[in-house]
């Protein structure tokens, strides 16, 4: 039995969800519909807080970009941040810390996406 | 007559019985919710099943001239198995309702026919029709998610090597075991001029038909990227991914490694994109990584470029490519394999070649998961570099 679960709060304009749990092929559905519809059009940025997430699969990966593509299309800022060890060595070899923007800590995350 | 009326198939021999139907029924049969048509005997009552498929349910007499109730109730079936019957019998003729029931009658009602009791056992009759229907269209539904995911296993089935090329100065072997639901896990050997072979792991993204259509793309172009520029694997993965990126609106994406081994000087030039780092074992079983190219998995940005890196392996060394299956399977602890484990699989136990080099790794991981379910698929392809040179 895998689950994720997100939890949002809103600082101004940044929203900042944080997923905990496990994503895989089995939930990652589930978790791709909990994060778009946290998400609202006049988001301007969104911070993916990961700290909590024990694991991510690549459909979970999938999900991650998915996200990022819609809210570069409606002109709205993303990063994840507060990634643990296994997590970033997940991004690392799929090569996804080169394409998504990726911060210590949620401070910096917010930080840099109100530059 | 509204069109969703359910019709009924009453059978019986007394002329009387049609009439007294249409008037005690007859404000059912005026609001449209029944329609009823009759037969006088089994044969009648077949032929009328068999001109009009929209008959939703019988009730039948059993003594009937030409073919009787119990008679009929065993044809019904052969004629369409979801319609239900109910027999009408004699108050208390026990033996013919056992016999009726065992033969596959829905429910009965005794005679004189009491209306309102005939009412409710239609009622409930049809109801549980309906349910049944409902079942049945879920089934099928089923059954054409499962062909779907059949047709997906058949794709990824049908790209995989069954041949291990092996040529002067090395031998190749690879496995596949998918997971139960399908998911995206292919590998390629392809020998190229001068000796040299050219080999490919690859994890899709995603599970279904679209991954494995995803899947067979991706093998096709890297096949024809290969063949073009044999010359540097980068290159190969930057064709791939851009051919990839074209029209990808699901966001799918595959890591690939793919690495060129020239026996003539044993140097195996490779680039990753995005895949778990292949594992290099040497005679005495121990084992490094091969470095990371830092390439971003295939289809998500065009236009990126691909890193290749290059290693002189040594005679008997074996290179032990794999997807995350290996890596992320999971005991009933939770724990992942790991990279570490993988490595532990080798030491002190040096395979001997290629195929049980990868025979071990498949052996480690199930003793590793026990009855831990397989949640994807679990690839491991092997080069070997020929014999150690004594």
């Amino acid at each position: 039995m895998t689950t994720a679960s997100i939890h949002t709060t809103r600082e101004g304009g940044t929203l900042v969800a944080k997923a905990d749990g496990r994503v895989d092929g089995a939930n990652a559905r589930e978790f791709q519909d909990d994060l778009t519809k946290a998400i609202e059009a006049d988001d301007q940025a969104v911070v993916l807080d990961l700290e909590n997430l024990t694991y991510i699969s690549s459909a979970g990966l999938r999900v991650i970009l998915m996200t990022a593509r819609t809210l570069r299309e409606q002109g709205s800022k993303f990063a994840v941040c507060s990634l643990s060890a296994s997590i970033k060595e997940v991004f690392e070899i799929s090569g996804f810390d080169k394409i998504i923007s990726i911060q210590d800590s949620q401070a910096e995350a917010v930080a840099a996406l109100n530059d | 007559m509204a069109d969703n009326a359910q019709k009924i198939l009453v059978v019986d021999d007394e002329p009387d019985v049609e009439t007294l139907v249409l008037q005690r029924m007859r404000r059912s049969i005026r609001s449209g919710e029944y329609q009823f048509v009759f037969a006088q005997n089994g044969v009648e009552a077949l032929e009328r099943l068999q001109s009009e498929d929209d008959i939703d349910m019988v009730v039948s007499d059993i003594n009937m001239p030409r073919m009787d109730g119990l008679t009929l109730l065993e044809q019904i079936p052969k004629v369409d198995p979801n319609i239900r019957a109910v027999i009408v019998s004699a108050y208390g003729d026990m033996q013919n309702i056992r016999t009726a029931m065992n033969r596959g009658a829905f429910d009965f009602v005794t005679k004189p026919l009491d209306f309102e009791d005939l009412r409710v056992t239609i009622d409930r009759t049809l109801r549980h029709m309906a349910e049944w229907r409902d079942a049945l269209a879920s089934r099928d539904k089923l059954v054409a998610i499962e062909n779907e995911l059949d047709v997906a296993r058949k794709i990824q089935q049908s790209i995989l090597p069954t041949e291990f090329p092996s040529g002067a100065g090395y031998r190749t072997f690879g496995n596949m075991e998918p997971a139960r639901s399908v998911g995206g896990d292919f590998f390629d050997i392809l020998p190229l001029n001068d000796g040299r072979v050219g080999l490919a792991v690859a994890d899709v993204s995603d599970k279904g038909v679209p991954a494995a259509l995803f899947m067979m793309s991706s093998r096709t172009t890297l096949k024809g990227a290969a063949i073009g520029h044999n010359d540097h694997p980068g290159e190969v993965l930057g064709e791939v991914n851009d051919l990839l990126c074209e029209n990808n609106d699901s966001a799918m994406f595959v890591t690939t490694f793919y690495g060129v081994y020239d026996p003539a000087s044993r140097e195996f030039d490779y680039a990753n994109g995005g895949h778990n780092p292949p594992l290099v074992v040497h005679p005495d079983g121990s084992s490094d990584l091969l470095p990371l190219t830092d390439g971003v998995a295939l289809g998500l940005m065009p236009d990126l470029p691909y890193e290749r890196n290059s290693v002189t392996l040594s005679p008997g060394d074996i290179v032990v490519m794999y997807t995350d299956g290996v890596t992320e399977a999971l005991n009933a602890g939770d724990e992942e394999f790991g990279v570490e484990r993988l490595q532990e699989t080798f030491a002190g136990h040096p395979p001997n070649g290629c195929r049980e080099a990868t025979q071990a790794v498949f052996e480690a991981v199930a003793a590793f998961a026990g009855d831990t379910p397989q949640s994807d698929d679990i690839t491991c392809l092997t080069l070997c570099t020929g014999e150690s040179e004594t």
